[in-house]
């Protein structure tokens, strides 16, 4: 069976735990608490996508509309007409499954490069909605003043209150996406990776297993992005570009497609990468995603996460070369 | 009436399948009877997996009725046939290559279980327990084909005789009263060979009705009750093996028209 252990995600979850204490001790590294909170917002786009892309089979290349339709509809909400920040969050869930429906419902038949096509296309699309409706976005100028987060009183007004917020989150969507992946309907998601034609011989109702998890990543980018307007207390469209899109694709490859690990991992040195590493490369940033994902798909096409197999093909070579 | 039902398992009526210009069945009929296995021969290119895709439902015919047990199925998706009983293997293999042995065959029982998104997600014990059972009754259809000692293989490291055993394991997992076998025995050895007619032969003694198309005809001869054969997408004979054996019309078919 493909079971995912518990160890791992115990220890995970004590990493996440302990990290910003140990960050506040290392002057140098003190920022990366929130850094992580960036990862944490990206991790919840990635694993819905890893369950899409690397479990499903279906390619996305424009989640990056969804993080904004969430950030938008939680800003626009909450800054223009002060409606709780949680039930907006809600609403904007709402009508990212709406319309990833309505987008998946005609595009997810097409296959491939098409379905790539056409999800870059509603990306464009979404984007320039953004700028355009600039009664509603401010364009791209952008709009601020949206509220911080609270609780029954209790403020996430600091980096590490926003931080355990987060990614309270993702360890819960976290596991929620490993049951499923362990379930009857992972068992049915990989089977339309492999043959679409034998799934639905099989009994699997290939377009409605494809609908549910298109809506699934759409509702967690989503999700994602009212977090991100709720933290920065500021969106403008050039974050939910196609350049994101492209940015997130390149996590999961990296971490590894295959594995919903993969996708965190991948996640978080691309983040670490773009926000701290990378920052004297300015514009020619771009130049070094290509590079990896270049080197990963050439080199690795299982990602990080297929490492250890190369590893371990490597040494039995050696092995056996010696004989 | 309601006897034929029960004799007849399928049952085509004036089916007819177009692509383009091209007649790739032309007026079809013909009936399975309940508990026989029935084979479909012809030279390539008669219509014969045209014929399966059609009754599976992975496209619809241009014309005609599809009946099962009486019903008829032929506007149905693949899905939906699956779950009323029919189930298939394919001519060219079509595992779940990113799967083990046994999560194929657990595959197979997709159409005995509720899937819920929200329902495996929050992993409650009810679907926890359903995994159990579906758990269990591959391991004892993998030992029915015995791959059992195989269950954690990668299913694409079987070799092709496994796989096609393998093939037929997932179709059976559905408990289907129809089981439609595309090719078996092609590209297996002799050995292989044996060894999948004689599981065809003990799936049919467990009561299921068998659909076959198969190029082998020691295969076919052994094992049908009952001989369908097509030319161009016509049927030009039907009947017992001895009586399709000696049919001119079957002779000439594969040997050229000599006569």
């Amino acid at each position: 069976m493909l079971r995912i252990a518990k160890l791992p995600i115990a220890v995970f979850a004590l990493f996440i735990i302990v990290f910003p204490w140990i960050a506040r001790q290392i002057p140098v590294i003190e920022h990366y608490t929130n850094i992580m909170v960036f990862v944490g917002i990206y991790c919840l786009i990635t694993i819905g996508l890893s369950l899409l892309m690397g479990y499903a089979g279906q390619i996305s290349i424009g989640h990056a509309a969804f993080f904004g339709i969430g950030a938008y509809v939680s800003g626009i909400l909450t800054a223009k007409y002060g409606m709780n920040a949680w039930a907006c969050m809600v609403i904007g869930m709402a009508i990212a499954a709406v319309v990833a429906a309505l987008v998946g419902a005609p595009s997810l038949k097409l296959k491939g490069h098409y379905l790539a096509m056409a999800t870059i296309a509603f990306g464009i699309i979404v984007f320039i909605i953004f700028n355009e409706e600039i009664e509603w976005t401010g364009g791209p100028d952008g709009m601020s003043g949206i509220p911080g987060l609270s609780l029954f009183g209790f403020e996430f007004n600091s980096v590490k209150r926003y931080y355990y917020l987060v990614w309270g989150f993702v360890l819960a969507v976290f596991i929620f996406t490993v049951n499923v992946i362990q379930s009857g309907t992972g068992r049915a998601l990989r089977a339309i990776h492999a043959s679409e034609p034998a799934a639905s011989a099989m009994g699997v109702d290939v377009f409605r297993f494809k609908i549910l998890v298109f809506v699934y990543s759409a509702v967690l980018a989503s999700l994602a992005g009212s977090f991100y307007a709720h933290y920065l207390n500021f969106i403008n469209p050039s974050t939910f570009d196609l350049f994101f899109s492209v940015k997130l694709l390149i996590m999961i490859a990296l971490g590894g497609m295959h594995s919903i690990w993969g996708a965190i991992v991948g996640t978080g040195l691309i983040t670490f990468l773009s926000n701290e590493w990378l920052r004297y490369f300015e514009e020619f940033e771009i130049i070094v995603y290509g590079a990896i994902l270049l080197f990963v798909t050439v080199l690795l096409p299982d990602g990080l996460a297929g490492v250890p197999g190369v590893v371990k093909g490597w040494f039995r070579k050696q092995v056996s070369d010696e004989r | 009436m309601s006897a034929d039902i029960e004799e007849n398992v399928l049952e085509l009526q004036g089916v007819i399948v177009t692509f383009g210009g091209l007649m790739a069945l032309s007026d079809l009929n013909f009936k399975v009877r309940r508990g026989t296995i029935k084979a479909i021969i012809g030279p390539n290119g008669a219509g014969k997996t045209t014929l399966f895709n059609v009754i599976t439902g992975s496209f619809p015919p241009t014309e005609g009725t599809v009946k099962f047990k009486g019903r008829p199925i032929q506007h149905l998706k693949a899905h939906k046939i699956a779950a009323l009983g029919i189930s298939r293997t394919f001519q060219t293999v079509e595992l779940f290559g990113n799967m083990t042995v046994i999560e194929n065959v657990m595959l197979g029982c997709h159409t005995k279980i509720r899937t819920s998104f929200m329902a495996s997600g929050f992993a409650v014990p009810q679907s926890r327990r359903k995994e159990k059972q579906i758990e269990e009754s591959a391991l004892k259809i993998l030992k029915f084909i015995g791959l059992a000692d195989k269950f954690k293989d990668s299913a694409d490291s079987l070799p092709l005789g496994e796989q096609k055993l393998l093939e037929i394991g997932r179709a059976l997992a559905s408990e289907p009263e129809l089981i439609c076998l595309d090719e078996p025995a092609a590209g297996l050895n002799e050995t292989e060979t044996h060894v999948a007619s004689s599981l065809i032969k003990a799936i049919n003694a467990k009561g299921t009705t068998v659909l076959l198309v198969e190029h082998d005809m020691k295969v076919v001869m052994n094992i049908s009750n009952e001989i369908l054969v097509l030319n161009y997408g016509e049927k030009i004979a039907e009947g017992p093996p001895e009586d399709v054996r000696n049919s001119h019309r079957v002779i000439d078919a594969y040997l050229g028209g000599v006569a």
